[in-house]
Order: structure tokens, then C-alpha cells, then sequence
């Protein structure tokens, strides 16, 4: 039986590995050679690298680190950062990564979801949507690490995607990443309920039950950063991931 | 040695890497010559299926395939590469390379039993093998890889059917006729299982 897939997601600047809360105050947390290695021991579903400082550097992602990473991870790899053209998402895909994720230039660099998914495969392209509620209630879309504003609704802005040939949505709910407060569980069913593809729910994961509460609302599968990085209220830095038989037992038969 | 086909579609890389892993002697190689000597060939594959075949008969690679499996050498198809061993499939109209008999085709569930279902098929399944096979040895638990796809084999000769994985029905997830092996799944992606499954592979 397939299972829902739980992703692990860590978060690079300057080729360390770093963690934040709300999409703020980073701190350096290790080396990310070493925490994929753990991982993959763990053997995590899936993984998801994304380089939160490539697109406001304007730089590149780091294809050297990147190779390394890639050696070493027996398991599905994603990778967003910096993304910005074809012949990037095709270099990365050479050294191993099977996914590419796009936020920023999803909105910014208008043909690219069509152009890389025509190449490589809708199964290949993720859009990553961070979004946050405003003070009236509405969600907008927001781009360049979640600096930016966009005049654009998430549930929208999924729909098009989807046309445009986006395999799957990372849905990151800007003002519970970091927290352990649950996801937002109306965004999930907006944006899932919108779209036929899968919708990766990302950020606020404080427990496993959260995983099934997004499971519930529509998610096909789930995404945690800190759940998987820290221990204890002081956040000890403890590279951990459910065994596969708990998450079977949790996940499987749960659906909207 | 062991030549894995470089078309422009598909892993090679992330299958390299595991083969080395298990102490296999591989090659990624775009050009057919250098794979003419190799005892095991590797068909990998990502996209769409005449793309595909377009690619690997402008390549050149189609007479060094065939001719491969004539002379009884093993031939592994991964994924779209799998799907390509068989004789048609229904998201293209070029013929595949047609050493297994049957069709590829696309999910279809009957909306009224199964609502939630997605396609593609992505995740991590398990596998039951349908008899006692070489690539069943070595597992303490019911073997799991990590699959990507929307469509999938039906084969015409149920003995080719090594494995089936279930999503909303079953299908073939591995499959073997003689000296040609097809698996659906990515074992380049599944971690100790794959490792496991390219062990199989080099120990046979």
C-alpha cells in the first residue's frame, strides 16, 4: 500500500545547514553532508533541500555541494534555491537530484514551470507556495524567501501552476514555520481541494498527530524541518525520524 | 561491466552511485560503442515514452540493445525504462522495443470506489513477488521502493510477472523474460532496499 510521504526539509545558507522560525532569525545548525547521511540511515521517505539565501544573493545554487549531497542520498532528493533557468533545473538533475523546486521565479520568470515540466516531467517540478494570512483573513502568495508580497491568492496561484505543468505544490504557511503550533489546516484545504496534483503541507509540524490532522484536510504528503532537526524546548540540535512501521500505522487509511 | 545508457532521460547518476555502492563496475556512456562489451546493460528513463524512443533510435541505441539481448546478456529497464521493453503503450503511438509481450497503459480507477487516489503514483509501495525469485533474497522485511509513475505494464504472459505492487489494483512492478528484467520503481532511490536489489542483481 502506498503510504503518505513524510519529508524531512532542511534549509541551507552559504553551504550550512540553518533553522529559523517564521521565516526569520536563522541560526547555523551543522553541516548538511553529514545531516543527509543521518537521514538517509533513517531512511526517510524523501528529502527536500532548500538554499534560502541563493535567490537574494542572486547566486546560483551551489552545484559543488549540491554534488556532494546528491553521492550520498540513497533516497528521493529535491533542491530549490536560486533556480531561475532550463539548463540549471537540467544540470541539477545530472548530479542526481530528482526533484527541483521553484518559489521565486515560479512568479518572476514566467515560462519556466512550462518549459522545465515539458523537459524533465511534471513529476519532476514542484512549485513551492509560502504563504501567510493578512490581518483581514486573506492569503497571499509571497516570493524571494518570504520578503515579497505578491497581488496573488494562493488557491489561484496553484491552479495556474498546475496548467503550467507543476507536478506537485510545496505549501509552507509562512507564520508557523519554526513554531511546532500545527499547520495550517485552512490553507491545506483550499489549496489542495483546488488542485489534482499533491500537495506537500510544510510548516508548523509539531507532532505526528499534526501530520494526520493535514493528512485529513487533503495534504498527499507532509513536510517538517525542526520536527526532525531539534530535541526539547531548547532546541538541541538531534537529527531524528519516526520509524517506518509508526508512520504506517498513523498514516495509512487516512484520507479527506 | 556494467553500462548504463546515457539518452538524456532518466538517473544515471543516482544509479551509478548505488551500483558502486554495492562494489558493481559501472559506466554512464552516451555513446552506443562503449556499451557493446558490457555483461549487464541498464535502460533508465524519465519523460515520456516516445520521446524516448526517439531519442535512443536517433542515438543509435536501439541496434546495440537488441543485439545485447540476442547474444543472452541482461538488459534492465528502470521505470519509463521498464515500460519501453514492452510492445506499445498507450501515452505514445511509437512501437516500444517490444521483448516483453504486452501493453503500457494509464492508471484508471473507477471514481466511485476510489476517489482519493492521485496520479501519478508517487511514494513509497511494497512489492510481493509471485514466486520464488533471486531478487526476493535478503530481506528481514517486506521490501518497499520508491515509485513515480502514471502508467503501467499489463503484461500478456502472466509468468513474466516477477511482482506486483498494489495501487488501487495491482500491476506488474517487476517483470522477466529470460535474460530482460523490468522493474517500475526507482531502486536507485530506495535506500537499503535498492541496495539490496542491485546485491540481487550482481550476485545472480
Amino acid at each position: 500500500m502506498l503510504r503518505v510521504r513524510v519529508i524531512p526539509t532542511l534549509l541551507l545558507r552559504n553551504s550550512g545547514l540553518v533553522k529559523g522560525s517564521r521565516f526569520k532569525n536563522h541560526r547555523y545548525v551543522g553541516d548538511p553532508v553529514n545531516a543527509v547521511k543521518i537521514f538517509n540511515d533513517k531512511l526517510v521517505d524523501e528529502l527536500v533541500l532548500l538554499d534560502i539565501a541563493a535567490t537574494e544573493s542572486g547566486q546560483e545554487p551551489n552545484f559543488k555541494l549540491l554534488a556532494d549531497i546528491a553521492s550520498q542520498a540513497f533516497m528521493p532528493l529535491g533542491y530549490g534555491g536560486g533556480i531561475r533557468s532550463v539548463e540549471q533545473i537540467e544540470r541539477l538533475f545530472r548530479l542526481g537530484i530528482e526533484k527541483v523546486v521553484i518559489n521565486t521565479a515560479a512568479v518572476e520568470v514566467p515560462r519556466l514551470i512550462a518549459d522545465a515540466s515539458s523537459i524533465a516531467g511534471s513529476q519532476s517540478i514542484v512549485v513551492s507556495i509560502d504563504s501567510k494570512r493578512d490581518v483581514v483573513g486573506g492569503y497571499h502568495v509571497y516570493t524571494r524567501s518570504g520578503t515579497r508580497k505578491m497581488k496573488l491568492n494562493p488557491v489561484d496561484f496553484a491552479r495556474r501552476m498546475e496548467d503550467n505543468g507543476a507536478g506537485e505544490i510545496l505549501l509552507t504557511a509562512i507564520d508557523r514555520e519554526g513554531t511546532g503550533k500545527g499547520f495550517d489546516l485552512d490553507l491545506i484545504y483550499d489549496v489542495a481541494s483546488a488542485v489534482s496534483i499533491p500537495v506537500i503541507a510544510n510548516g508548523g509540524a509539531g507532532s505526528l498527530e499534526d501530520f494526520r490532522s493535514a493528512v485529513v484536510v487533503g495534504a498527499s504528503a507532509v513536510a517538517a524541518g525542526d520536527m526532525f532537526t531539534f530535541r526539547g524546548k531548547h532546541k538541541a540540535v538531534l537529527i531524528t525520524y519516526p520509524p517506518y512501521g509508526r508512520l504506517e500505522e498513523l498514516l495509512n487509511g487516512v484520507s479527506k | 561491466m556494467i553500462a548504463i545508457i546515457d539518452y538524456g532521460m532518466g538517473n544515471a547518476p543516482s544509479i551509478a552511485n548505488m551500483i558502486r555502492k554495492v562494489g558493481g563496475h559501472c559506466i554512464i556512456t552516451p555513446n552506443p560503442q562503449d556499451a557493446m562489451q558490457a555483461e549487464i546493460l541498464i535502460l533508465p528513463g524519465v519523460g515520456a515514452f516516445d520521446n524516448a524512443v526517439r531519442q535512443l533510435r536517433d542515438k543509435g541505441w536501439l541496434e546495440v540493445i537488441l543485439n545485447h539481448v540476442y547474444q543472452s546478456r541482461k538488459l534492465i529497464g528502470i521505470c519509463l525504462g521498464m515500460q519501453l521493453l514492452f510492445e506499445t503503450s498507450q501515452e505514445g503511438v511509437l512501437p516500444g522495443l517490444g521483448l516483453i509481450k504486452g501493453k503500457v497503459q494509464r492508471f484508471e480507477f473507477d471514481q466511485t470506489k476510489i476517489a482519493t487516489l492521485k496520479i501519478p503514483h508517487m511514494g513509497w509501495n511494497t512489492i510481493d513477488f509471485t514466486h520464488r525469485h533471486y531478487l526476493s533474497a535478503g530481506y528481514s522485511e517486506q521490501p518497499r521502493f520508491y515509485f513515480v509513475h502514471s502508467y503501467h505494464a499489463v503484461c500478456d504472459q502472466g509468468a513474466d510477472i516477477v511482482a506486483i505492487t498494489n495501487y488501487g489494483y495491482p500491476f506488474p512492478a517487476v517483470v522477466e523474460h529470460k535474460n530482460v528484467l523490468g522493474v517500475q520503481f526507482h531502486p536507485e532511490k530506495s535506500h537499503v532496499f535498492g541496495l539490496q536489489f542491485f546485491k540481487n542483481v550482481l550476485e545472480q
